[in-house]
């Protein structure tokens, strides 16, 4: 018994590895859009990106999701589809929104020297961007940013209530098969793994980043 | 026609005027020093002059060419604010070194991505080019007595060897003038003495610079001009002995006073 859970956990494993991977494919670059959008001084964009930031960080993720899966077929009469797809959409959203303010918290902490400094080099914008702010919003938001998507991990599991057949979906199944409650349980030593890896692996980023100060 | 022409730049943030009509000249290899006590807009004019403020008025020239006109500075494209910038270089107080990058490509980072974005360039031209940046690097390292910390990272240096190497780095883009704003009021005093003879070696160079310093003695020595700003407006100028040995004016004469009771 506890080997076919195993085996069957390993294959919803899967499916929350992908939901992790492909949200933060999307997030990361969409959260930094946003943050320049926030950050923005154009007042009326500021001001939709401000409110957007708000309602997506204000409703509940599990809320989120159900509008993306429900909400064309029910407004449009389109459905989306794909409940994968729907589950990467919400997340990404989602989570893009509270990557924007890690990125912001990270821009905004750059000193305005190190900007300066490249505009009387004849940097461009872009190039100051790029080859000076960068590096050191990297170096800052790592911290964070791991939380946030260690928080991630857990979070794939509301998958489940679209039907999406990740490790928490497996478990809820076979605990009412078998109506015993362990495989529930069982599922937090996947979490824990795939958590403790992530915490390694921001350790040595960490440390890969420590030979400069910023 | 003077090297620099500088003519009533005016500048105001909000409702304070901070400069309020500057007007001065410097020849070639000539060096000025800019004194004044904090709040006077000495600063802000360096600022201005390097456009990292836009003056509300005034004109700005280098060999008789207009590098800013504050009537058209608006019309300026991202370009043109970037060739006109490269005339002048800026030695920051605070130094702003890039810190994720070591000290040689502290120094070659900004010529380097010029020589990137230049796309006329063959291959060939763009190699060579990028060897005479790594020479030059080299070289300017060595002028500043750094050589032995070219793979070093800035927050490995201590703050006097740090603003040596951003001298090196602001000379890298061969600047028409170099300006310094305060550039030993953030390090420990006896750090001082190692940036202001690299700044000494550089005017025995017949390099025209301009020097924002609270270092009187230094002032007193290196120029060949001395402006006393306060309120905005330059209060007294001249040639370092007429400024420090016979003050005219009442403000510069409390001035010099005051930093002379430092001690």
């Amino acid at each position: 018994m506890f080997w076919q859970v195993t085996l069957k956990f390993l294959e919803g494993f899967g499916a929350t590895c992908s939901v992790f991977a492909f949200t933060l494919i999307f997030a990361l670059p969409l959260g930094l859009i946003i943050s320049f959008g926030t950050m923005s001084g154009f007042k009326p964009l500021k001001a939709v990106m401000k409110t957007i930031v708000w309602i997506v960080r204000g409703v509940p993720l599990m809320l989120q999701l159900f509008i993306v899966y429900y909400g064309p077929s029910l407004l449009f009469k389109i459905p989306i589809g794909d409940k994968f797809v729907a589950t990467i959409i919400a997340f990404s959203i989602n989570y893009a929104c509270y990557f924007s303010e890690i990125f912001r918290a990270g821009i905004e902490a750059i000193p305005r020297g190190q900007i300066e400094a490249g505009q009387v080099l004849g940097m461009t914008r872009f190039q100051i961007f790029t080859r000076v702010t960068l590096m050191q919003v990297v170096k800052r938001i790592v911290p964070p940013m791991g939380n946030e998507i260690i928080t991630l991990v857990k979070d794939t599991a509301l998958a489940n209530t679209i039907v999406v057949a990740e490790i928490i979906y497996h478990a809820k199944t076979i605990s009412n098969t078998i109506a015993e409650i362990w495989p529930l349980f069982y599922t937090a030593v996947f979490y824990l793994i795939f958590v403790g890896v992530l915490t390694l692996l921001f350790g040595w980023l960490e440390k890969k980043l420590s030979y400069y100060k910023v | 026609m003077e090297f620099l022409e500088v003519q009533g730049i005016y500048k105001s943030f909000g409702n304070v005027s901070v400069l309020r009509g500057i007007d001065f000249t410097l020849s070639k290899g000539e060096v000025l020093s800019i004194i004044g006590s904090s709040g006077s807009g000495k600063t802000t004019l360096l600022r201005c002059i390097n456009l990292l403020e836009k003056a509300d008025n005034g004109t700005i020239s280098v060999n008789g060419e207009v590098i800013i006109d504050a009537k058209e500075e608006d019309s300026y494209t991202d370009k043109q604010i970037r060739n006109k910038r490269l005339r002048m270089g800026l030695v920051f107080q605070q130094f702003n070194l890039f810190p994720q990058y070591n000290v040689i490509d502290n120094l070659t980072l900004a010529p380097k991505l010029r020589i990137k974005e230049n796309k006329s360039l063959t291959k060939e031209a763009r190699l060579e080019a990028v060897n005479a940046i790594n020479k030059e690097a080299e070289e300017l390292l060595a002028s500043v007595g750094l050589s032995d910390k070219a793979k070093s990272y800035p927050c490995e240096i201590s703050g006097g060897q740090q603003q040596r190497v951003a001298i090196a780095r602001a000379l890298m883009l061969k600047p028409d003038i170099l300006c310094f704003d305060e550039p030993t009021s953030a390090l420990d005093p006896e750090l001082t003495g190692e940036v202001l003879r690299v700044i000494k070696e550089l005017k025995s160079g017949d390099r025209t610079m301009i020097i924002v310093t609270h270092e009187m003695e230094f002032a007193r020595n290196v120029s060949d001009k001395v402006i006393f700003m306060a309120d905005g407006v330059i209060e007294e100028m001249g040639t370092p002995e007429e400024v420090f040995d016979n003050p005219k004016s009442e403000k510069l004469k409390a001035f010099l006073q005051k930093s002379d009771e430092k001690f």
